[in-house]
């Protein structure tokens, strides 16, 4: 939440004060912010979804916490490998899980976002106001690309966070040095290797894909969903049954697993050391990143001369 | 410098063509009425105007090319294109920062003096007001922006009577100064005319028709003529002919009022009956335009 919030705090002074500035002192970044304050006002579930998701998370590990004493008594038993996996366990999964809503959310946004506003009519509203096209649809791309993933991160952070001190305080409660769990979840790395994590692999390496799926609403009569995918699945099955190869499958599904060639830097992605640091450069300037951020230009390129064509539906 | 200027502005959809050679030149502080049956090209016009589609020709807004420059334009224009376009999620309160965010020239305070005359709430969304309120809603933002042009396509379609007298009487109150330009279309032709101060009839993308309000006035009588004085009035050459409830009505263009007045009840006709007259012939057999612009 606090990354929504640091954009929200200084609206209402400023309103008043754009009385006083005159036209040409205008910030020339001010209808980008409030494009993309819309976009967080019209689309609540950027932030609910992953808020309900934590929440789920800590209520589920609030319940689990009544075994934890146990756990932990018999977790000592076990060797420091065997321990490590089974403490981290948890934390591991609320990753994930927030992951997985972070690119279902994305998607799903990506989708509606030049979509809705032809579908209900209203872009004949946004466009008689003085934003241009390249301001609307790059608001609408920072949003996957950049906000998500630093929001999804917060959240993370918060709710394992949140996760710790609540079994530190269980263990506490029933006589146990929690030692072992601090010890065990060296969080501060964990925390750091996620961020690049979500902001490099599933921000910026997705890319492409967030603006193919731009490209799609902005271009659909309806049904983007599926006009998303059709051409994809389309390519695929001419390239098969043509030339017997499945290149073009394969680069897609080597994209949406984080890239081959990121492989190492991005599938573990979680420890942050000297190493990780080296690959991460290699990663941001590696063939495969720099291809996919092209292309996601172009989809941006066209998704904006499309937006200034089209009208409501 | 002209408000709106218009060289043989052309714009086809496919084989359909919307607009077909527009001629026009609306100076500032003027209100127009663009008058013309369904499909005539009236909001292919304003599309234009507004930088909303591309088109052939010459088009200047205010010096400006809308289609390369519309975000510029849009400080300086307004428009209502429906009643329905403000998006139903929006909070009235949400709606009214937004456009104070990205508006160089929106006055908050005063969009807030037009809603407290009002019953919407701040705290409602869009979706939860009725058309008309937010009919007043979208009025009370444009009228709060300190705009020289102002583009109204339809803009009381749906409302019911008070509102619809209400939205032209504030726009015409406390809006309208004299420096702004107003372009409305509308079919409601009877509730504009004493609003406009020009009015132009459109059809098959072309400007048939285009007169100021006080040439309308001087030029054109309509005549409800005494049954036995029908042939020395048809002698006048009225240009256009119609049944009343027994009498004949006959519309002259620029015939001496005591002349007509010995064959009948003259008086000042209405912008309909001009555009019937018009335009009937135009049309031939179909007599639908001449009745949707009468509605």
């Amino acid at each position: 939440m606090n990354t929504m919030n640091t954009h929200s705090n200084p609206l209402p002074e400023s309103s008043g004060e754009s009385q006083v500035i005159a036209p040409a002192a205008f910030a020339a970044n001010r209808p980008f912010f409030w494009a993309l304050r819309r976009e967080l006002w019209e689309n609540r579930s950027l932030y609910i979804a992953p808020l309900a998701v934590a929440a789920l998370i800590l209520f589920g590990f609030m319940i689990s916490t009544v075994h934890l004493p146990d756990k932990m008594r018999a977790a000592s038993a076990l060797d420091p490998m065997n321990q490590h996996e089974m403490i981290e366990q948890p934390y591991d999964f609320a990753e994930l899980l927030l992951m997985a809503t972070y690119l279902f959310v994305a998607v799903f946004y990506c989708l509606d976002a030049l979509y809705g506003e032809r579908r209900d009519r209203s872009i004949l509203f946004w466009k008689s106001l003085p934003v241009s096209d390249v301001t609307t649809v790059l608001s609408k791309a920072i949003i996957p690309l950049l906000l998500l993933p630093v929001f999804i991160w917060a959240v993370t952070v918060a709710t394992q966070w949140c996760m710790l001190l609540m079994s530190s305080a269980v263990l506490l409660g029933s006589g146990q040095s929690a030692a072992i769990l601090w010890r065990h979840l060296p969080l501060f790395q964990m925390w750091t290797g996620l961020l690049y994590h979500l902001v490099v692999v599933h921000g910026f390496y997705f890319a492409p894909v967030y603006g193919w799926l731009l490209l799609v609403s902005g271009w659909a009569r309806r049904m983007a969903f599926l006009w998303a995918g059709l051409p994809m699945l389309a390519i695929g099955v001419v390239e098969k049954i043509a030339f017997n190869t499945m290149y073009f499958a394969n680069m897609l599904g080597s994209r949406l697993q984080g890239g081959d060639d990121a492989g190492t830097a991005s599938a573990p992605g979680r420890m942050m050391d000297s190493l990780a640091v080296i690959t991460l450069g290699k990663f941001l300037i590696s063939p495969g990143m720099l291809i996919g951020l092209a292309i996601f230009a172009a989809f941006l390129v066209a998704a904006i001369r499309l937006r200034r064509y089209q009208g409501p539906i | 410098m002209p408000c709106i200027e218009a060289r043989g502005l052309r714009k086809a959809f496919g084989t359909n063509v919307a607009l077909d050679g527009v001629n026009l030149r609306v100076e500032e502080g003027r209100i127009l009425g663009l008058i013309g049956p369904n499909g005539a090209g009236k909001t292919t016009a304003l599309n234009a105007i507004l930088g909303l589609t591309p088109y052939q020709g010459e088009l200047r807004v205010l010096g400006r090319d809308p289609w390369i420059e519309r975000d510029l334009l849009m400080r300086d224009v307004c428009f209502i294109a429906d009643v329905a376009v403000l998006p139903r999620w929006i909070k009235v309160s949400q709606v009214l920062d937004y456009v104070a965010g990205v508006h160089p020239r929106f006055d908050r305070a005063k969009a807030e003096g037009f809603l407290a005359k009002t019953t919407i709430r701040r705290a409602s969304k869009v979706r939860e007001l009725s058309k008309g309120m937010v009919a007043q809603l979208h009025l009370a933002l444009v009228m709060a922006i300190d705009a020289r042009l102002l583009v109204l396509d339809e803009p009381t379609l749906g409302l019911d009577i008070l509102y619809r007298k209400q939205f032209y009487d504030s726009l015409l109150n406390d809006y309208f100064d004299r420096s702004r330009t107003i372009v409305v279309t509308t079919h409601q032709v009877e509730e504009v005319q004493h609003v406009l101060t020009e009015v132009m009839f459109m059809d098959r993308g072309r400007i048939v028709f285009s007169c100021s309000m006080d040439d309308f006035e001087s030029r054109y009588r309509e005549v409800t003529v005494n049954p036995e004085k029908l042939a020395a009035a048809r002698a006048l050459k009225p240009m256009h002919e119609r049944q009343g409830i027994g009498r004949s009505i006959l519309l002259f263009d620029s015939v001496d009022r005591s002349q007509l007045s010995a064959l009948g009840e003259v008086r000042t006709p209405s912008i309909a009956d001009l555009f019937v007259a018009v335009l009937g012939d135009r049309a031939g057999n179909q007599a639908a335009p001449a009745q949707g612009a009468a509605q």
